[in-house]
């Protein structure tokens, strides 16, 4: 985009070198085998990545939304699973200590985080209320003298779960609707332990498990903010996941285009290129139509939340338009490559994959469809 | 269901019986590892599936398309890589009913029938998919016989087949230089390639076959020397026919799934169907899939009746399967999360679906035998 910076012209280089060496050689294998790319991810901490949005004294690089979703776009065109377990550490975790939690804990935790020394994840779904967030039950109860709390309940699809050590935890302290309370939980201090591993149509190379808390004690000092008050901060750093997992979106897309720009200049049917048959045509003109509005949309939505512009109405849209459109154009690209994008010899089949956990993680379609309508009927002065 | 006639009613019953008894168990594992299983084969066949239009002299059940369209669609709520399976060794039991002397019928067709084998259909090559004339696998003249050298791409059931209905070229007329061969699964110089690994029907094995000088004698040879495009388009309309009432049945089972679901699960305090986004979505899904049900019903019972059917039959494959690919994309949707977990089914299905938009003809060439078939005048 025109209004890149010169330092995330860089960070869109650095992710292009990085995915093309370290993410698309293990693509496949690590889909295949559904198994996660820890090496990469370790790697990502080496380079810097792992605390794109985190201040330069934790080791954080201090950028905003655009760089971020640079990062996903470009890691996304190669492995979406191991950006989205990017995505889920980084945006989730590292982010979400960023911006709430006190000094002492940012410094006890993000400078770890940030090396890829710890990997983090982020509990906010359950078994029970995945659309419906506001309504968890994993409940947290204070002692009489307030030292100490008690953790009952678990945590479902969370991403990189089993491979967390450190968990950002969303929890129910009162009865009111809204009084949660956050936490950071370790492993090390048993504050939880898994459930078994999900199994999953995409997104196989980034784990997927349940946190689950059975009398966990967890003194105070874990507590992010002051009890009752998460409801805030968990609904605003939705929107920043909202904004950069659409990135991934629109790597996903990018990528299923240039593979098929590519299939079409080369395989020949009825004695020609079948970038030759207008049908053909006409799905590369829509698909490339389509990525260039993406793009544009995105980065928008980036630039402008950096600026403090815009809020949680157009994170919505983004996440339902982008994940939307990218399924279309990974279902459209494997019809172009017919019986071998069917097959695992192209990636455009694990892209359609992947990507359709977009269109549900990070709120559904269905839920931004809600608060889209919602927002916009409250400015009119509709509350629905 | 209400105008099902008692065969039909029995047959889908018991289809359903069996799949539910002894199928639904294997399927997720069997799909992650890529396993097909003789003894579901066997087992639906043992219920007459396999033998349908097929002459009772050979252990057949004497149906038409219609039935077997509805058998299909029972099948493909469980397992699309079994139905998938069991149509195409139909279309070649078809061929060599239609097409075979009496001794090939008698040699080929009751362990096919009897659901001992399995028969296959060998058309695409690397670079010979769409545009099936340009095939390039040789047959050259010799002795009593002829050598086949070349491979075939993407063959369904390719090394679970006994049976193989082989298209190679016997001279460079385009479309009349065309063969078509029976070959045995042992023959020397027959070898099985690559196995595909596959987005979906991964139950239903795909791989290459390979020919180095594979003999066949003369009385392998399905109808006359040239005849192979002739009888290959013969099965083409029963075979869209097929695969769009295997898309019906995917897509019936994925808005039972769904609905089940959204009647059960809450959220905000109310069943996710109280909903009216997903209502809408749910309306939509039903009405297109009835909409394409009665168009492959319309296409087979035309078929029965000895009508040409080459518009409609792509135009009910068209439609059939872009529905099945929404209508599971969207149950995928309804489910949220779990919908994308392999705990339910409809991932499968979505996975399924897409392969449906692709053989029998690219969605793509139907619209192109649509046009066709509206100019032609």
């Amino acid at each position: 985009m025109w209004f890149f910076t010169d330092e995330e012209k860089q960070i869109r280089e650095l992710c292009k070198d990085f995915a093309q060496n370290e993410l698309k050689p293990y693509a496949a294998k690590h889909d295949n085998e559904e198994s996660f790319n820890i090496n990469a991810f370790k790697k990502m901490g080496e380079i810097g990545l792992l605390g794109i949005t985190a201040e330069p004294e934790y080791g954080g690089a201090s950028m905003g939304a655009t760089a971020a979703t640079i990062v996903m776009e470009e890691l996304g065109k190669e492995c979406a699973s191991s950006t989205l377990s990017y995505l889920a550490h980084t945006i989730l975790c590292v982010n979400n200590i960023q911006n709430n939690a006190s000094k002492e804990q940012k410094e006890k935790y993000l400078p770890k985080l940030i090396s890829g020394e710890w990997i983090g994840c982020m509990g906010m779904s359950e078994p029970e209320f995945g659309s419906d967030a506001v309504g968890i039950q994993t409940k947290a109860d204070p002692d009489k003298d307030g030292e100490n709390y008690t953790l009952n309940g678990s945590k479902m699809w969370i991403t990189n779960a089993q491979y967390a050590d450190i968990a950002y935890v969303y929890t129910r302290t009162g009865k009111e609707k809204k009084n949660l309370s956050t936490f950071i939980l370790e492993k090390e201090k048993k504050h939880f332990r898994f459930g078994s591993p999900i199994h999953k149509m995409g997104m196989r190379a980034s784990p997927t498990g349940e946190l689950i808390f059975e009398n966990a004690k967890v003194s105070k000092d874990h507590l992010v903010g002051n009890q009752g008050e998460s409801i805030y901060h968990m609904m605003k750093n939705l929107e920043i996941e909202r904004i950069t997992i659409s990135g991934i979106s629109l790597g996903i897309a990018q990528a299923c285009l240039d593979n098929c720009l590519k299939y079409s200049t080369e395989r020949k049917q009825f004695g020609k290129e079948i970038g030759h048959f207008q049908m053909i045509q006409k799905m590369l003109a829509e698909m490339a139509s389509e990525v260039a509005m993406m793009r544009s949309f995105l980065y928008t939505t980036c630039r402008n939340y950096d600026a403090g512009i815009k809020g949680p109405t157009e994170a919505a849209m983004v996440k339902l338009t982008l994940p939307k459109m990218a399924t279309k154009i990974a279902l459209d690209a494997i019809q172009i490559h017919g019986g071998y994008g069917y097959s695992r010899e192209f990636p455009v089949e694990r892209m359609l994959r992947d990507n359709k956990l977009n269109e549900i993680g990070a709120g559904t379609n269905e839920i931004m469809i809600l608060i889209i309508a919602k927002n916009l009927l409250k400015e009119n002065n509709l509350k629905v | 269901m209400n105008n099902l006639n008692e065969i039909q009613k029995e047959l889908i019953a018991q289809i359903k019986k069996y799949s539910v008894s002894n199928i639904e168990k294997y399927l997720e594992e069997d799909d992650e590892t890529q396993t097909f299983r003789m003894e579901i084969f066997q087992g639906l066949s043992q219920l007459g599936v396999t033998g349908i239009g097929i002459n009772e002299k050979y252990g057949g059940i004497e149906l038409g398309l219609y039935d077997f369209s509805i058998f299909l669609q029972e099948i493909a709520k469980t397992s699309v890589s079994y139905a998938v399976t069991i149509s195409v060794s139909n279309m070649v039991q078809s061929m060599i009913q239609q097409f075979g002397t009496s001794e090939q019928k008698e040699n080929y067709l009751p362990s096919l029938t009897s659901g001992e084998e399995i028969a296959a259909f060998a058309l695409s090559e690397t670079s010979s998919g769409s545009d099936a004339i340009a095939l390039k696998t040789k047959a050259t003249k010799t002795d009593g016989g002829y050598l086949l050298n070349g491979s075939k791409m993407w063959i369904t059931s390719g090394g679970i087949a006994k049976t193989y209905l082989v298209m190679a070229r016997t001279s460079n007329e385009k479309s009349k230089g065309i063969t078509a061969f029976i070959v045995r699964d042992g023959t020397e110089g027959f070898t099985y390639g690559k196995k595909e690994n596959k987005l979906g029907w991964r139950s239903s094995p795909t791989r290459e076959l390979i020919f180095e000088n594979c003999f066949i004698s003369d009385n392998q040879i399905l109808g006359n020397i040239g005849d192979g495009f002739k009888i290959a388009m013969t099965a083409l309309d029963k075979g869209r026919i097929t695969i769009g009432s295997i898309a019906v049945g995917l897509a019936n089972r994925s808005i039972s799934e769904a609905l089940e679901y959204t009647k059960s699960r809450k959220q905000f305090e109310k069943e996710l169907i109280e909903f009216q986004g997903l209502q809408f979505m749910l309306a939509e899904m039903a009405t297109e899939t009835k909409a394409s049900e009665l168009l492959i019903k319309e296409a087979a019972q035309l078929y029965d009746q000895g009508q040409n059917v080459t518009l409609i039959a792509s135009m009910a494959k068209l439609k059939a399967t872009e529905n099945s690919m929404k209508v599971s994309t969207d149950c995928v949707q309804m489910l949220g999360g779990v919908g994308f977990t392999k705990e339910f089914p409809l991932e499968r299905y979505m996975r399924d679906a897409k392969g449906l938009q692709i053989v029998e003809g690219t969605n793509q060439i139907q619209k192109i035998v649509i046009s066709r078939e509206l100019t032609k005048g």
